[in-house]
């Protein structure tokens, strides 16, 4: 699906990189522990998170992520917002909990699967 | 053999908020070079993970990124506490880093063993009280 989908299936608010929101996601993973994502993280396109802090954004950088979701209704910081502006990354909020945005993703096809793994 | 191209970067210890710009560089400074997208990932999420290290456990650090025609070292040197068990820090899940460190999404114990899992090869030399130097090649061949 394309960042734009995402953003309508969550009700979800845009926080920068507007301009991507017409690019394609195959994937996504839902994780708070961001040694998690670097170890375990491939190919996926969006994440989605409760954390909020700078190294979100970094450890999306370090895995080519897109997108991220911060969860819970959970506010971006200028800095965070400013560091994913820098690297073209789409940083969106949305209401709904961890847990049930991955469902919604999920059940409208946009699996946690990895190619070549 | 033709000298390496070397990046080197001063670790600023004291906030871990700002931790990893050093590996963002990196990433930005591989792709301007060109190579191939999945060495710079894994060159920059070794680094990045090594950087993180740094700032929670050693005060910050000196790393430095050497290009050579058939590999990329990444070494990472700093003055801190030196590692008391080797073979217990490189267990997926041992951390001695603490609960602030883990609210931030870090500490659980994956970065040695996500360092190991990015590189080639990776060799520790640590020492009690004077510090430690990860030192990790990725193959570009």
């Amino acid at each position: 699906m394309k960042i734009k989908d995402l953003k309508e299936l969550l009700d979800a608010e845009v926080f920068c990189c507007e301009e991507n929101l017409g690019r394609q996601i195959d994937s996504a993973c839902g994780c708070d522990l961001m040694s998690d994502v670097l170890a375990y993280v491939k190919d996926q396109g969006a994440l989605l998170t409760g954390l909020v802090n700078p190294q979100v954004v970094r450890t999306a950088v370090m895995m080519d992520l897109i997108c991220i979701v911060f969860v819970r209704s959970k506010e971006p910081t200028e800095d965070i917002v400013e560091l994913a502006r820098e690297n073209g990354i789409v940083v969106m909020n949305t209401s709904k909990r961890l847990y049930e945005a991955c469902g919604i993703l999920y059940s409208n096809g946009l699996t946690g699967k990895v190619k070549n793994s | 053999m033709s000298e390496p191209l070397v990046f080197h970067f001063d670790i600023d210890g004291e906030d871990f908020i700002s931790a990893g710009q050093a590996s963002i560089q990196i990433k930005k400074n591989l792709r301007r070079i060109g190579l191939d997208p999945e060495i710079i990932r894994r060159v920059s999420i070794a680094m990045y993970e090594g950087e993180i290290n740094m700032v929670i456990h050693a005060k910050g650090g000196e790393a430095d990124v050497k290009l050579y025609e058939d590999r990329i070292e990444i070494i990472l040197a700093d003055k801190g506490p030196g590692i008391k068990n080797i073979d217990e820090a490189m267990q997926e899940g041992f951390s001695t880093a603490s609960d602030t460190i883990r609210s931030l999404g870090f500490g659980a114990g994956m970065g040695l063993p996500n360092m190991k899992r990015y590189s080639d090869s990776m060799q520790i030399d640590t020492e009690i009280g004077v510090g430690t130097t990860v030192t990790m090649v990725i193959n570009l061949a």
